[in-house]
């Protein structure tokens, strides 16, 4: 019996983060109402510290730690790094809506870092174990944070929706584990992967169990057809939940793609090759045209997120690395795109007005043209206007297509773009082409927020004149 | 020809800061923001005269290069440089745009800065198309262009503004993306975005075709081509005065620029395969949409459907160097086609840019763009009246304007091909003439057609300083083009000896 101490140091900053997570929880119960903003820098301060810690303990090649569960790699690092931004930053956007609305309490901030947690475990999971862990921490966070509302129907609704179909999901995928487990008699995912590819055929069991994950995976992304809980839960969270639930997971699910689907079950890629094909036309047909429809800009940018998720998938079912590049560079500048879009949503609401509805951004350009700008910024980089990045992002995505002999499916899905730009260039018409209607106010925001959301919305533009160092470091850590 | 100043940077960049600056000044002192414009809007200018001065016209290689890298891990650079049949059309564009600031001087006062703004970065962006040799680059300033194109037309449009620029940026949006397809196909096939490249590299008979075809989408649509032209008129109509002119003037050239660039090097024997069908929607264009100008009752229309027209004879032009070749087996008369659409695109940016400006300045009197609202300007606009009645001699080719020069070479050169097109090519001569010259007799002469009209002012002296500006070329092309032919004739020899040269390998 002999019992040896695992290394810790990989996982410094997520035991740091948990070890804050405990420590604000206690401290938020003895603070007091007026006193709320301590809860809120201390969890600016932890995302901060988990943030110095992963650059720290930061390495070359990959440790693997706590016999094989957990891994610590430059890919890990990297999508780590991008969710401590967003989730700081999203924090800050949030602070005075929340304050608003009287939900300026702990347990955004909480729910939020639990999440955060949740994102990290996903993004550094080596098993199949720790997939499950990280995901449903990161689910049930998620749950609760849309509920935070109690007071609103909506928020309730979109929350048991949220959860219930979460739950199937999630036992769908566990599923697909156990069936994984019984094929291969491992929950490594290393183990597995070998396991998988040099089967010389692919066994019945295992293509069973390839259709569940695949199933699990979407759901967490969004694609059609398991994306019927996400125009319902973008709508119905308040927006400072829609913020946190429309960005930073993203990065997280496609972690888990990486780990779970290529790394496991790369030897399956002729097989899931196919499902994904029809799984990203159908987001991107579902996206670009259900989208039209919206008049709540909340839903129209959670059918947005649809069709963008089908870009993601593009770049991923090459199962080549210049898409695996191009999928991650695509999720972390789609992020982006979407912080700013639901940053200015946010700082267009006021107490008692969501500014939600398309209709509440007509003639923003003559009340704010500056922030007007910034909001045409995100609808042209979303649409895949260049100079700004979105543009980008759908090239190299288009690149590796074709790259991969699937000409056909980038001339679908630049046709699904065409479609798309309708609806986000309606919004730069409300703002724009049309007149204030009397009585709308000025936009005012507190000096943190305006800046970083100015820089938020220039860094469309930035990364789209300037892609090369980002996209660099995508083809860095991406070896697969 | 590196190391030397870079001339093409400035013209990139240097409207694109004047127009951030414009924005800055229009904020902090909004007197001086029509100033800063004009300023920038010169200098501009001034910047692209050495262009003209110091261009080597004995070659057809590129020149005033530049080459940076730009996105390392694509092979995508920053890569500029102009040949014969870029140059003019950067002057062109350069000129024209000191024109639109001087003529949205007063008449423009929502978003003043804004809209000075728009047009210099617009500027900016389409110097950049002309000059990239880098096909992604090329591909991002060619979009990025339709972003201040889709606000001009939709801030400081007419009534149905929203329905034209949407239409707009739809139909061309539509367009470019196949382009871009088929630029990343042969990226990947050739490992580089220089076009150049592209122009050597080899492909098969199916690959152009699909590649001819998904740029035909794109160039089409800009040039624009019967039966996509039909956001033009919509797009014209609505736009304002300025937005009109550089829609007509300068991104309608794109179009013509891109079968010059891409559609004809490229894919030589695509275009030598479809050039029926070119060749068949350019005369549907001039014959067709000729007959509709004449029955239109708004004067932007007419001048809009008259634009179409005349695009389809620089098409023409382009294309009809196959049908000689076809037949003579010779390429004698083939450049004269080429040149003589490259003629025609300069000349019409002229023409049509100042049809438009003459239209805005009857549109600011008396808000009107009914033919039917006017009449008899002539005796209260005497001055005006003297420029619109020569710029519509221009317009139906009159010789020593400019208009004639372009029409009479691609005339000529259809005669070589084949003496239908060249019949159908002729329409234009009383069809241009028809409808120009009866939109005279109905706007300028005549009894005064109404009390608002005898109210009218001549033009000032900013409208004047405008027509002027835009009759000297017009004159000076249409009496000695041999300048403007010197320059663009070492590339289009060229062009035309890379384009009859087969690209198939083996079959």
């Amino acid at each position: 019996m002999n019992f040896v101490l695992p290394q810790f140091l990989p996982a410094v900053p997520e035991m740091f983060l948990l070890g804050m997570i405990c420590f604000i929880l206690v401290v938020d119960v003895f603070v007091s109402e007026s006193h709320r903003l301590v809860t809120y820098w201390l969890s600016l301060a932890s995302v901060a510290g988990a943030a110095w810690l992963t650059v720290a303990v930061a390495q070359q090649g990959s440790l693997l730690t706590f016999s094989g569960m957990f891994v610590n790699d430059a890919m890990g690092n990297v999508l780590k790094l991008f969710t401590y931004l967003i989730v700081a930053v999203v924090f800050i956007y949030s602070r005075d809506y929340l304050r608003d609305r009287s939900l300026f309490k702990g347990e955004y901030y909480i729910l939020g870092l639990t999440a955060l947690l949740g994102m990290l475990i996903m993004i550094s999971a080596h098993n199949m174990l720790t997939v499950y862990l990280g995901l449903e921490l990161h689910s049930l966070s998620l749950y609760a944070m849309v509920a935070l509302d109690r007071e609103s129907p909506v928020a309730s609704e979109a929350a048991m929706k949220y959860f219930v179909l979460g739950a199937i999901a999630s036992g769908v995928l566990l599923y697909g584990m156990s069936l994984l487990y019984g094929a291969t008699g491992t929950l490594d995912l290393t183990t597995l992967g070998v396991h998988i590819a040099s089967a010389p055929t692919a066994s019945i069991a295992s293509l069973f169990a390839l259709g569940f994950v695949v199933t699990g995976l979407c759901f967490k992304l969004g694609a059609v057809p398991f994306h019927m809980w996400l125009p319902d839960v973008y709508e119905g969270s308040a927006t400072s939940v829609t913020l946190f639930v429309g960005t930073a997971p993203k990065i997280a699910a496609f972690a888990l793609f990486m780990r779970f689907l290529v790394a496991g079950l790369g030897g399956l890629h002729p097989q899931w090759q196919g499902m994904l094909i029809v799984i990203s036309v159908l987001s991107m047909a579902i996206g670009s045209i259900v989208a039209i429809a919206q008049s709540n800009l909340k839903r129209m940018l959670a059918y947005s997120t649809i069709g963008h998720v089908g870009f993601i998938l593009l770049g991923i079912l090459t199962g080549t690395t210049a898409g695996y590049q191009a999928a991650m560079f695509y999720t972390l500048t789609y992020v982006v795109m979407a912080m700013a879009g639901f940053g200015l949503i946010l700082l267009l609401a006021r107490k008692g007005f969501e500014s939600e509805r398309l209709d509440d951004f007509k003639g923003l350009n003559e009340r704010s043209p500056w922030f007007a700008a910034m909001m045409l910024m995100v609808m042209f980089g979303m649409a895949g206007v260049p100079p700004f990045v979105g543009f980008f992002a759908k090239l190299y995505v288009l690149r590796a297509v074709i790259d991969a002999g699937l000409t056909w499916l980038a001339v679908t899905a630049v046709a699904f773009t065409i479609i798309s730009a309708f609806y986000y260039i309606r919004l730069v018409k409300l703002m724009y082409f049309d007149r204030a209607p009397s009585g709308a106010r000025n936009v005012r925001a507190e000096f943190d927020v305006r800046w970083l959301l100015s820089g938020n919305g220039l860094a469309i533009l930035v990364l789209g004149v300037l892609p090369g160092p980002l996209l660099a470091l995508c083809a860095r850590v991406i070896a697969f | 020809m590196t190391g030397q100043f870079p001339i093409l940077s400035l013209l990139l960049w240097l409207p694109i800061v004047g127009g951030v600056a414009v924005l800055a000044v229009g904020r902090l002192a909004p007197q001086w923001m029509r100033w800063t414009a004009l300023l920038f809007a010169l200098v501009t200018f001034a910047v692209s005269v050495p262009l003209w001065t110091h261009f080597d016209s004995s070659t057809a290689a590129m020149q005033f290069t530049e080459k940076l890298p730009w996105i390392s891990t694509f092979n995508v650079d920053y890569s500029l440089g102009v040949d014969g049949i870029a140059m003019p059309l950067i002057l062109l564009n350069t000129f024209i745009t000191i024109l639109v600031v001087i003529a949205g001087w007063e008449t423009i006062q929502y978003k003043a800065s804004q809209y000075m703004a728009a047009f210099l970065i617009l500027e900016g962006l389409m110097n950049g198309v002309f000059s990239a040799v880098d096909g992604m680059l090329f591909y991002v300033l060619w979009e990025a262009m339709l972003i201040p194109m889709f606000l001009i037309i939709g801030v400081w449009g007419g009534p149905r503004r929203v329905y034209a620029t949407v239409k707009f940026f739809l139909y061309t949006f539509f367009g470019s993306v196949f382009m871009l397809v088929a630029i990343i196909y042969m990226y990947v096939k050739s490992g580089s975005f220089d076009i150049l490249g592209f122009q050597q590299m080899s492909l098969g008979m199916r690959e152009q075709l699909f590649i001819f075809v998904a740029f035909l989408l794109a160039f089409a649509v800009k040039v624009p081509m019967w039966p996509v032209h039909t956001w033009l008129p919509d797009a014209h109509v609505e736009a304002p005065t300025g937005g009109s002119v550089i829609l007509a003037a300068i991104m309608l050239k794109m179009g013509g620029y891109g079968f010059l660039r891409f559609s004809l090097p490229i894919t030589p024997d695509a275009s030598h395969a479809l050039t029926w069908l070119v060749v068949g929607l350019s005369l549907t264009a001039i014959i067709y949409i000729g007959f509709v100008a004449v029955v239109q009752t708004d004067m932007k229309k007419l001048v809009a459907y008259s634009s179409v027209a005349h695009m389809g004879f620089v098409t023409l032009g382009f294309f009809l160097l196959f049908a000689i070749f076809e037949k003579s087996g010779g390429l004698a008369g083939t450049v004269m086609g080429v040149e003589g659409g490259m003629v025609q695109m300069i000349s019409h940016g002229f023409v049509s840019g100042a049809l438009f400006l003459c239209v805005g300045v009857l549109y600011d009197r008396l808000h009107s763009r009914e033919i039917s609202a006017y009449g008899g300007v002539v005796n209260v606009m005497p001055a005006f009246a003297f420029f619109m009645v020569l710029f519509a001699m221009a317009n139906c080719g009159l010789p020593g304007t400019s208009g004639f020069v372009g029409e009479w070479m691609v005339i000529l050169t259809a005669m070589r091909a084949n003496f239908w097109v060249a019949f159908g090519a002729a329409f234009t001569l009383f069809l241009g003439a028809a409808y120009s010259l009866w939109l005279v007799k109905r706007v300028i002469y005549g009894p005064i057609g109404n009390d608002h009209v005898k109210e009218m002012k001549d033009v000032n002296q900013r409208e004047l300083i405008v027509l002027v500006l835009c009759a000297v070329p017009v004159i000076l092309i249409g009496v000695w083009p041999a300048p403007l032919l010197d320059v663009m004739h070492a590339t289009v020899t060229n062009l035309v000896h890379q384009v009859v040269q087969t690209k198939l390998t083996g079959g």
